[in-house]
């Protein structure tokens, strides 16, 4: 069969990089095709090629075998080529059907017809299985996982042959992802073809047909048989190493693999550093009593929107509770205060990054020493050389790459912006970390350093408590779990006692009533 | 292909080495500000072509500084505000209303020193209100900065009553006379220059200035980080409210007087003379040294017109045209 887009010699620098160097692409009508490879392997560039944001600067496009040239979005959009990006690019406020038809608006003589509009977003939302959705609702006043919906009814809005989707399954919940497979098996059975990025193995075994492996902008291998294909193998083409154990051992499992009798061994008891005492949050989380010691690491495991990011935030401070209140060394915090709950010396790296943590316009330097400052100035005054050899030796210590201080931290991958994020509480010597999906758009190498980091500081004894959508990621990491189900907590367990299964059982047992 | 210099890690450029540059103040010009100079140095060339007697004369210079120092103060506090996030209107009418209310009869009888420390409180009120309502109301800066704006400016025509106040105390008016100059710089440029270097002290060097362009950059990550972004937001119009206390005793100076339609559009000069320095509006980034050259082409164009003969229209026009031209630059450099 012919493929329906073919891209040959697709070469792309930008300065001081070159993003793709000589990739080839060929994607068949009816088929999922999936890009693998590490941040900054080229995948994103080569999307924006293919979507008209990014000219090559060599290199043949083909559609249906005849050349073309997608010179910018719309063109593309003409051949029928949709993308939905990772960062969701709706009008927050503008309505649903709004958001849909946005640059191709239903209209006669320039008079725009809501209904019209309307009745055919009604129509796509049901096709996408989410008839619920108001099309006349403000975007901004919708879930994540619905935006995600708005978004791909946007681009089915328009007749689309082949649809690029960058890591669409990052923001949903499991039964969300079951869905958005449903929605591209549907568009499949009808010709479409569908190129999907994902940092999840397991989901490309799932639906993908076919894999090809990104690294440095080239070609590692194309169109792997994706349900066969070994996942070492894999993740050796992205790496160019094996990960045999992503999840480095507990310090307990080190030595033998027996469980420690009680009482057996010098073993200090454990030191209780955080206490949440009933702390609750109306119609966010019920009241949680929770104690974190030293050198322990607790996940919580749930649905997004069980209340795990809530919980987080609200022993953060960045939240006020409606009951209840936070402890650390015996002591109450200031509710609603964040600079009470950096002083006691707890630190958050929060779900969203770029958004949420980082400074994109400056230096690693200064966002490292941003929680810190008071400490490098005598009166206000900063004493700059030795804020930066501070933070210089933080993110040293942390392998950041490339270690440069000065280097604006924009242009950093995700797994070493995270990086930054940590050393900015390492150096504040804090002694609670609360990790908000620590590994969410951070490539497969970066996750075992990281994962090995969170281990190294619970037995330097900082008190860790993880939140993560991926089970395996809570599991592997964790001592102690707790599962979420609209904000309760269902469970608690020794991660040992638990596995995948079993989790996800808990945190989606009777999600269906609601 | 032998790319063996890549980072497996980011697929970028090998590592720079770990060096950075130092040494004379010179060498941190960025090119946005050699730019600038290059403005000024060009108007500077007109000037000497077009009026050669009086444009490089000693008084001219003087006058340009001088006209330069009053709207330079207010621009230094309102870049504090740009970087930080925030947008200050009022500041024009805060100027109006400290120049009015340090000139009072009342007031003037306390002399210098209580004419001054007038001024300067009206200004800091002025910043606290705005501080408040901003930080803690939580107003949009813009509407509270336009209250502030409207009710300043009434103010200051209550208690004048639409009349100029004439300074009858010796020692202000003293200050503006030749007789004052230290080796020929007029007081009014000095506070200019005490302003400005203590303006790009306090951003560059201290735990303010920091979180003036975190805070500014991004709200939400400071706030993460345990920055107190309401404090900061406040402290920041405080500091303009300052710097239009001190800009409107200058101009008390200056003038010898003190009228209700003192510092008119002084918002509008401020913040543009800001952007064109290289702030950016949505803050986060910018320079007090850029302000500093962004007043000095404004005053420069505003000289060149006035010594040629050109109606003020014409000036309005170029001033709007440097604006734009400026940001299109700045905006080709960065996706350069």
């Amino acid at each position: 069969m012919a493929p329906l887009l073919t891209m040959t010699g697709i070469t792309k620098s930008f300065p001081g990089v070159r993003a793709l160097d000589g990739v080839d692409l060929a994607v068949e009508a009816g088929e999922v095709h999936c890009l693998l490879g590490q941040n900054g392997a080229g995948k994103s560039t080569l999307i924006k090629v293919l979507a008209g944001a990014h000219q090559p600067d060599e290199g043949r496009i083909e559609w249906r075998e005849e050349p073309v040239r997608l010179s910018n979005p719309v063109a593309a959009m003409r051949l029928g080529i949709s993308t939905i990006y990772q960062e969701l690019d709706l009008v927050e406020h503008l309505s649903v059907a709004e958001n849909i038809f946005l640059g191709h608006e239903i209209a006669r003589h320039g008079l725009v017809r809501p209904q019209e509009a309307r009745h055919r977003s009604t129509e796509l939302l049901g096709r996408l299985g989410h008839p619920e959705i108001d099309p006349e609702v403000l975007v901004g006043r919708l879930s994540a996982a619905h935006q995600q919906v708005v978004s791909m009814a946007r681009a089915l809005s328009h007749d689309v042959r082949l649809l690029v989707m960058d890591e669409p399954s990052a923001a949903l919940d499991p039964d969300e992802v079951d869905n958005l497979f449903r929605i591209v098996a549907d568009l499949t059975s009808r010709e479409v073809a569908v190129v999907y990025i994902s940092h999840r193995l397991e989901e490309i075994r799932r639906i993908g047909d076919r894999v090809s492996v990104l690294k440095d902008g080239r070609v590692a291998a194309g169109g792997l048989a994706a349900r066969t294909t070994d996942t070492k193998q894999v993740v050796a083409l992205m790496t160019g190493r094996e990960i045999e154990r992503p999840f480095p051992p507990r310090r307990h499992e080190e030595p033998a693999p027996t469980t420690p009798a009680p009482g057996s061994g010098p073993a200090p008891p454990p030191t209780p550093v955080l206490r949440t005492e009933g702390l609750a949050r109306q119609g966010e989380f019920s009241p949680l009593d929770l104690t974190l010691h030293a050198g322990e690491v607790v996940g919580l495991a749930g649905l997004v929107g069980s209340g795990r990011s809530e919980i987080l935030e609200t022993v953060y401070g960045a939240r006020r509770p409606t009951a209840g209140r936070v402890l650390v060394d015996g002591r109450p915090l200031r509710p609603g205060s964040v600079p009470a709950a950096v002083r006691a010396g707890i630190g958050l790296a929060p779900e969203e990054r770029k958004a949420q943590a980082l400074l994109m316009l400056e230096s690693v330097t200064r966002n490292v020493s941003v929680s810190t400052l008071a400490r490098f100035a005598t009166g206000g005054w900063l004493d700059r050389t030795r804020e930066r050899q501070a933070a210089h030796a933080g993110t040293r210590d942390l392998s950041l790459s490339p270690d440069d201080p000065d280097r604006p931290v924009r242009t950093l991958s995700g797994g070493n912006q995270q990086k930054v994020v940590l050393a900015r509480w390492l150096l504040r010597e804090c002694r609670v970390l609360l990790l908000d999906e620590p590994t969410r758009g951070v490539d497969v190498g970066a996750r075992a350093e990281l994962y090995a980091l969170v281990r190294r500081l619970a037995e330097e004894g900082v008190a860790v408590l993880l939140v993560s959508s991926e089970v395996p990621e809570v599991l592997g990491l964790a001592d102690r779990v707790l599962v979420l189900r609209e904000g309760q907590v269902v469970h608690t367990a020794p991660a040992q006692e638990l596995d995948e299964h079993r989790v996800l059982d808990l945190v989606m047992e009777g999600s269906a009533s609601c | 292909m032998l790319s063996t210099t890549t980072s497996p890690e980011t697929g970028r450029a090998p590592r720079s080495p770990d060096k950075r540059r130092r040494g004379i103040p010179l060498a941190h010009l960025d090119l946005h500000h050699v730019s600038l100079l290059a403005v000024l140095g060009v108007l500077a060339l007109i000037g000497g072509l077009t009026q050669p007697s009086q444009f490089l004369s000693t008084d001219n210079l003087q006058l340009i500084l001088t006209q330069a120092s009053v709207i330079g103060v207010v621009t230094v506090g309102v870049t504090f505000v740009i970087i930080g996030g925030g947008i200050d209107l009022s500041v024009g009418a805060i100027v109006a209303l400290a120049s009015v209310w340090c000139t009072t009869v009342a007031t003037q009888e306390f002399g210098l020193a209580g004419m001054l420390l007038c001024s300067l409180l009206v200004g800091l009120a002025c910043g606290l209100v705005n501080g408040v309502l901003i930080a803690y109301g939580p107003m949009v800066p813009f509407i509270a900065t336009l209250a502030m704006l409207a009710s300043a400016r009434g103010l200051a025509l209550q208690i004048s009553d639409g009349k100029t106040q004439v300074v009858t105390v010796q020692p202000v008016l003293d200050l503006g006379l030749p007789d004052a100059y230290v080796l020929g710089i007029p007081p009014l440029v000095l506070v200019f220059a005490v302003v400005a270097v203590l303006g790009w002290l306090v951003l560059n060097r201290t735990t303010f200035g920091r979180r003036t362009v975190a805070v500014g950059g991004n709200p939400e990550a400071s706030r993460l980080a345990g920055i107190a972004v309401k404090r900061q937001r406040l402290l920041l119009y405080l500091v303009s409210g300052l710097c239009c206390g001190i800009a409107a005793f200058m101009l008390v100076v200056l003038t010898g007087s003190g009228q209700n339609t003192n510092g008119d559009l002084y918002e509008l000069d401020a913040i543009a003379a800001a952007i064109i320095g290289g702030t950016l509006l949505s803050g986060g980034r910018g320079t007090i040294t850029g302000s500093v050259l962004g007043v000095l082409v404004f005053t420069t164009i505003t000289n060149l017109f006035a010594l040629n003969n050109l109606q003020t229209d014409v000036q309005q026009i170029a001033k709007g045209a440097i604006i734009v031209a400026a940001v299109l630059v700045q905006k080709g450099r960065n996706s350069a």
